[in-house]
C-alpha cells in the first residue's frame, strides 16, 4: 500500500484566494492511502521542496501528491524533490487546482470542493502508481543535416564548429541554395556570393563537415541520439576525386539545349555541366537525360577531352548507410509556380519574369553577365511594373487559393530591392511598386524601404494590378488600381516582375513521412511549440532550419540556423539519453494480432512479431504486437485504438484513469 | 427605398469580410471609369453596412457582371456577385409588390376560378420582397 503525502499550495494567492487549502488539506487526509497532509505558500520554492523531503523522512512516504499549478508547470520540479528525497519520481502525481480550478472559477465554496475532488482524483491514481525507471540510451555523435543552403550550411557549421562530425545532404550538384542565385541582399545591399561563397567554402573546407552533394535521403529508421539513415548518392557520372574542374567538358558538350535551374532557365546548358562558377564541389555531373551518349549511345566527347580522365559513363547510384545522434531539416523553399495566373500574362510573355528571375538578370554571373535586359529581345527597360502578394495572403473561393494564405515575408523587401537595382542601373527609367501593404518588420528593413521611395524615386502605389496584357509590340499594357487616388492606372510597361509566394521546397513532404516529423497545411514543417520550441520538430531528436518551418529571409535563417545547431550540440554533447518510462506496452495474452495499433502509431513504434504466449498457463504460438520503447512517446492513440484492451500506456493504465474519474464522481 | 443590408449579405452569398483591400478588383474592372463607386470600394460599402447609399447608385448599373472581378479576387470575396445582390434589392424594393394579397380577390370568378393567367399572379408578387 503506498504511504501518500499530500501538499497543497497557495500560489500565493493565485489558489489561495479562490481555494479555501485548509478545507483541502484537512478533507484530502480521509482520502485512502493518505498518511500526512499540509499546505505551503509555495511549493516550488525551496521551503516547499523542504517540506515534502521532511514529510517523507518523517512519515516514511511512498507517493506524493502536489495539489498546485499545471504539472506542464512543474511536474519536474517535483518529481526531482521526490527523487532527491528516495521516492520513486513516477510516484508523484500533480492535481491541477489552479489553471484547472481556482484561475477559472469565482465561488470559493464550489472551488474548494473542486479542489478537493481533483486531489482525491490525483491520490486514486497514485496509489495504482508502480515505480517506474526511465531508460538510458547512447547517442550516436554525429548530426545530419538535409539540405545545402544557407540554412544547412550554418547549422552544420555551427554543429562542426562544437567538434562534431556532421554530414550535409543536398539533392542538387551543388551546396548554396537559393542564396547562391541572390544579387544583392536587404537590408544593405551586398553581394550574395561575397558573403555566401566562403561559408560554402568554409563547410566544403572544414574537417568535421562531409557533404554529399547531388544526394538524397532514401530511408530512416531509429530514434533520437541513434537514427540510421541510407543516403543515395546519385552517379555524377564524374570522378569527384579526379576531377579538376576545368571545364572542358562543359564547352565541349554538343548538346546544349537543356535550360539551366540555375539560371531559372534563362540560359541554356550543356548536359555536363556545373551549375554555376562557385559551385561546391566544382565537379561537373552529366544531366543523363540530355547527355547525347546516354540517350543515343554516341558522343563520348566529354570523356575523350576530358585532361584528367574523370569523366566515368558507367558510375552508377550508391547508397550509404550512416548513423546520427541528431537530424536536421533544411530543405528550404521555392517560389509557387505562376502557370495559373492567366491575367499576369506570365506564360505568354518572356517580359513577364518572376522575382527569381529577375534576380539572375540582375546577377554579374547571371545569364546577361548583369546587364538587366529585356528576356525577348534584349533591349534595356525603361519602365518596370512590380507587383507583391503574386499569390500569397490567399482565401479560398471562386478565382482565389491559385496561391497560398500565407504572408511570404520576403517579398516586400527584396521588391524595394530590386526596384532600388532598377533605377540604379538606368536612372531615366520607371519603377512601379503594386502593394496591398508593405510590411517591413527587421532591423534597418523600414529605413530600406523608405529610402526606395525617398532616395531612389520608386513609385509606391497602394493597388493592385488587375490585368497585364502583351500587346505583341514588345510593350505589356499593365491595368491596375491606385486606392489612394481611386483612380485606375493603365501603365505601358518593358518589364513586369511578380514576387511569387514561396512554398516549401516539394522534396519536404517525402522528407516528413521518412522522419515522421508534423506538417502543417502548407506542407511547412510543424515546430514543437510555436514560441518556446522554435527549432524543434515533435519529434525527438529532429531539428527545423530555415524556411522548411516557414518563410524567412537569410537573417533569419541565419539566426535559426544557429538556434538549432544550438539543440544539436545540447544532445549531441550527452553520452546518454534519459526517455520516457510512460510508453505504450502490450498485453500480449489479450492481443489478437490485428495489426490496429501499428497503423495508428505517428513514431512507427509498434511492430508485431509471432512468439509462443503462455495463457493460463496454456504455450501457443500468436502474432502479437511489440512495443519499441526508445521510438514510443506515450501518446496513447494504440491504447484506445486497441479493440481488445491489451494496449496500456505506464503510468497512464486504463485502471488508473478509470480510478480517477470515479474518485471525481464519486 | 429601402434596403435590408444583411439581406444583401445574404443574398450575395458571399463573406466581405474576407476582402483585405488589395484593390485588385478595381485594378481588373474595365467599367471603371463609368463608376462612381469602384468595385473595392462597392464592397467596403456593403461590409460597413452602408449598402442604401448604392441603391441609387450609377454602378449598379455600368457594373457589365463580366466577373473579373470574381475571377482575379485573391480573397473569394467575389465583388460582381456583391454588386448583383444590391442590383436586385434595388429591383425589389421592400413594400413595392405590384399587388397585395387582399388584391387577388378581383381576379377571382364567381366560382373561385381564376379569370387571368395564374403566372401573372405569380409574376406580381415574385419580384418584391415583403
Amino acid at each position: 500500500m503506498t504511504k501518500i503525502g499530500v501538499f497543497v499550495c497557495w500560489c500565493g494567492s493565485n489558489i489561495a484566494a479562490t481555494v479555501d487549502v485548509d478545507a483541502v488539506s484537512e478533507a484530502i487526509k480521509a482520502a485512502p492511502g493518505v498518511v500526512f497532509a499540509t499546505n505551503y505558500q509555495y511549493m516550488c520554492s525551496e521551503g516547499g521542496q523542504a517540506a515534502i523531503r521532511s514529510a517523507v523522512a518523517e512519515h516514511g512516504l511512498t507517493g506524493v501528491v502536489v495539489c498546485s499549478c499545471s504539472p506542464r508547470m512543474h511536474e519536474a520540479t517535483f518529481r526531482k524533490a521526490a527523487a532527491g528525497a528516495g521516492v520513486n519520481p513516477y510516484m508523484v502525481e500533480i492535481a491541477n487546482i489552479r489553471e484547472q480550478c481556482s484561475w477559472i472559477h469565482k465561488d470559493k465554496a464550489e472551488a474548494t470542493a473542486k479542489a478537493i475532488a481533483l486531489a482525491r482524483a490525483a491520490v486514486a491514481k497514485l496509489n495504482l502508481d508502480r515505480p517506474l525507471t526511465a531508460p538510458e540510451t547512447p547517442v550516436t555523435k554525429r548530426a545530419l543535416v538535409i539540405g545545402g543552403g544557407i540554412a544547412g550550411i550554418q547549422t552544420a557549421l555551427d554543429v562542426a564548429d562544437a567538434g562534431y562530425e556532421v554530414d550535409v545532404v543536398e539533392k542538387s550538384p551543388t551546396i548554396g541554395g537559393k542564396m547562391a542565385m541572390l544579387d544583392k541582399t536587404f537590408p544593405t545591399l551586398d553581394c550574395a556570393a561575397c558573403i555566401l561563397t566562403p561559408k560554402m567554402v568554409d563547410a566544403a573546407a572544414h574537417e568535421k563537415i562531409t557533404l554529399y552533394t547531388y544526394s538524397e535521403v532514401e530511408k530512416v529508421s531509429g530514434f533520437v541520439g541513434n537514427f540510421t539513415v541510407d543516403i543515395k548518392k546519385r552517379a555524377r557520372s564524374v570522378s569527384v576525386d579526379r576531377c579538376t574542374g576545368c571545364g572542358v567538358c562543359s564547352e565541349k558538350c554538343p548538346s546544349k539545349r537543356a535550360k539551366s535551374e540555375f539560371d531559372q532557365g534563362l540560359r541554356e546548358r550543356s548536359a555536363i555541366y556545373i551549375p554555376f562558377a562557385q559551385a561546391i564541389p566544382n565537379v561537373p555531373v552529366i544531366d543523363r537525360d540530355t547527355c547525347l551518349k546516354f540517350q543515343t549511345g554516341k558522343c563520348g566527347l566529354c570523356e575523350k577531352v576530358c585532361p584528367s580522365h574523370a569523366v566515368d559513363y558507367s558510375q552508377e547510384d550508391e547508397v550509404i548507410t550512416k548513423q546520427y545522434g541528431a537530424i536536421v531539416a533544411a530543405t528550404g523553399f521555392k517560389p509557387i509556380g505562376l502557370e495559373r495566373f492567366d491575367e499576369y500574362a506570365y506564360s505568354r510573355s518572356p517580359d513577364v519574369v518572376t522575382s527569381l528571375e529577375f534576380e539572375r538578370l540582375c546577377n554579374a554571373a547571371g545569364p546577361t553577365k548583369g546587364h538587366l535586359v529585356r528576356p525577348s529581345d534584349g533591349k534595356e527597360p525603361k519602365t518596370v511594373v512590380f507587383v507583391q502578394c503574386v499569390g500569397s495572403r490567399e482565401a479560398s473561393g471562386i478565382g482565389a487559393m491559385k496561391g497560398k494564405p500565407y504572408c511570404s515575408k520576403i517579398c516586400c523587401m527584396y521588391t524595394a530591392k530590386h526596384a532600388m537595382l532598377l533605377r540604379e542601373k538606368y536612372p531615366d527609367s520607371e519603377a512601379y511598386v503594386f502593394y496591398i501593404d508593405v510590411r517591413t518588420p527587421g532591423k534597418n528593413f523600414d529605413e530600406f524601404y523608405r529610402r526606395a521611395a525617398e532616395e531612389y524615386g520608386v513609385h509606391y502605389i497602394k493597388g493592385m494590378v488587375g490585368k497585364v496584357c502583351d500587346e505583341g509590340n514588345g510593350r505589356l499594357t499593365v491595368r491596375a488600381s491606385d486606392l489612394i487616388e481611386n483612380r485606375q492606372l493603365l501603365i505601358d510597361a518593358d518589364m513586369v516582375v511578380l514576387a511569387a509566394a514561396v512554398e516549401p521546397d516539394p522534396s519536404a513532404r517525402a522528407l516528413a513521412t521518412l522522419l515522421t516529423a508534423s506538417m502543417d497545411t502548407n506542407d511547412f514543417f510543424t515546430e514543437a511549440h510555436p514560441k518556446l520550441r522554435p527549432v524543434e520538430s515533435p519529434t525527438a531528436g529532429v531539428f527545423l532550419s530555415g524556411m522548411c518551418q516557414g518563410p524567412k529571409d537569410i537573417p533569419d535563417t541565419v539566426a535559426q540556423a544557429g538556434a538549432a545547431a544550438a539543440k544539436v550540440i545540447g544532445l549531441l554533447s550527452k553520452d546518454r539519453l534519459v526517455g520516457n518510462p510512460c510508453v505504450a506496452s502490450c498485453d500480449e495474452t489479450l492481443c489478437n494480432g490485428c495489426s490496429a495499433c501499428e497503423r495508428v502509431c505517428p513514431y512507427g513504434a509498434i511492430s508485431y512479431e509471432t512468439k509462443t504466449v503462455v495463457d493460463r498457463g496454456a504455450k501457443d504460438e500468436r502474432r502479437v504486437a511489440s512495443v519499441n520503447e526508445a521510438l514510443c512517446q506515450g501518446c496513447g492513440a494504440c491504447t484506445v485504438t486497441c479493440p481488445s484492451g491489451a494496449m496500456d500506456l505506464r503510468g497512464f493504465t486504463g485502471r488508473q484513469i478509470m480510478a480517477e474519474v470515479d474518485a471525481i464522481c464519486r | 427605398m429601402r434596403v435590408d443590408n444583411d439581406d444583401i449579405l445574404r443574398s450575395s452569398g458571399t463573406d466581405v469580410r474576407k476582402c483585405m483591400k488589395c484593390g485588385k478588383c478595381s485594378g481588373a474592372c474595365p467599367s471603371f471609369d463609368e463608376m462612381d463607386f469602384p468595385p473595392h470600394i462597392f464592397v467596403s460599402m456593403v461590409e460597413r453596412g452602408d449598402a442604401a447609399a448604392l441603391l441609387s447608385s450609377k454602378s449598379l448599373w455600368t457594373c457589365m457582371s463580366c466577373f473579373a472581378c470574381v475571377e482575379r479576387c485573391p480573397r473569394g470575396v467575389e465583388p460582381a456577385n456583391v454588386i448583383e445582390a444590391v442590383r436586385a434589392s434595388a429591383m425589389s424594393p421592400q413594400g413595392a409588390n405590384r399587388m397585395r394579397p387582399e388584391d387577388v380577390p378581383v381576379f377571382l370568378g364567381a366560382a373561385g376560378e381564376c379569370l387571368v393567367p395564374q403566372q401573372l399572379l405569380a409574376s406580381a408578387f415574385r419580384k418584391y420582397s415583403r
